[in-house]
């Protein structure tokens, strides 16, 4: 087999450092395309979980295969629809940092 | 101990993920944050080659670092000043999500650590073109092509959708 010599689990740990980074950023970020990317991180992650398992528990299915591979599709289209909003806010507010885009707040 | 080839990738590439996956959002710059990602993207590719998925790799490429990180970069130059520095966090906000973020990553970790996964006896299976393409178009038990159809769905309405959301509105006389 290809990955002979690296366990499963060291696949596993990447994926969750990359999951929480992204969890740390979503707290922690003001501008809305870094929230963007840091939401990027975190489908990213769960993609590499699908694969790792799909490779290393059930090597002759392909579900895991698939699930990412609509996960990829789904974050494309979200990103697409996501960045629309982010620029229409732009027009209407001169800014993307979601502490100044308070209109619907009251 | 030997290193073979393959620890020495891996060791790379996670190295390569853990480190500019924090940089993603911990710098102040957001062009800088965007470039990271992209190497995060790649790297990612690179783990997907190790567990021999080249079409995944190859998806990874094309789609995520080629569209969706050049859509994010565009996004930037439309709505942000590229010299412009982000204020630092609050020591309150960072700290409190720096704790949260921390004890998820150690909670989970513990607990793939300790869970023991049935090792598989099966025989892999070499995953071609051929195959996902018959699958993903087969109507059978492990056919995929209702989820194919409704993505497809899914994604002509997203494309309508940040079409009508995105176009200038037009002057009323």
């Amino acid at each position: 087999m290809l990955t002979s010599g690296i366990p499963m689990e060291a696949f596993l740990v990447v994926s969750t450092v990359m999951f929480f980074a992204g969890v740390y950023g979503f707290l922690t970020r003001r501008n809305l395309i870094t929230i963007l990317m840091s939401v990027e991180l975190i489908l990213n992650s769960v993609n590499i979980n699908f694969l790792v398992f799909n490779r290393f528990l059930y090597p002759n299915h392909l579900q895991g295969h698939f699930f990412s591979l609509f996960i990829i599709a789904i974050a494309a289209a979200e990103a697409a629809v996501a960045i629309a909003i982010i620029i229409n806010i732009y027009r209407h507010f001169n800014t993307i940092n979601v502490e100044n885009v308070d209109k619907m707040k009251h | 101990m030997e290193i073979t080839v393959h620890q020495l990738m891996f060791g790379l590439f996670s190295a390569l993920i853990l480190v500019f996956s924090v940089l993603t959002v911990t710098t102040r710059r957001i062009l800088r944050a965007a470039t990271f990602l992209l190497l995060v993207l790649v790297s990612t590719a690179g783990l997907y080659f190790m567990l021999s998925y080249e079409f995944m790799a190859a998806v990874q490429l094309t789609l995520y670092a080629g569209g969706i990180v050049v859509l994010i970069i565009f996004s930037i130059l439309l709505t942000s000043h590229i010299s412009q520095k982000f204020e630092p966090v609050g020591w309150k906000k960072a700290y409190f999500s720096a704790l949260a973020a921390v004890a998820g990553a150690i909670l989970c970790i513990t607990s793939i650590l300790q869970h023991q996964f049935q090792a598989t006896t099966q025989a892999a299976q070499e995953v071609d073109m051929k195959l996902i393409g018959r699958s993903m178009l087969s109507t059978d038990r492990d056919g995929y092509v209702l989820p194919f159809e409704v993505i497809s769905i899914l994604l002509l309405a997203a494309m309508v959708g940040s079409i009508v959301v995105a176009k200038r509105k037009k002057l009323k006389e």
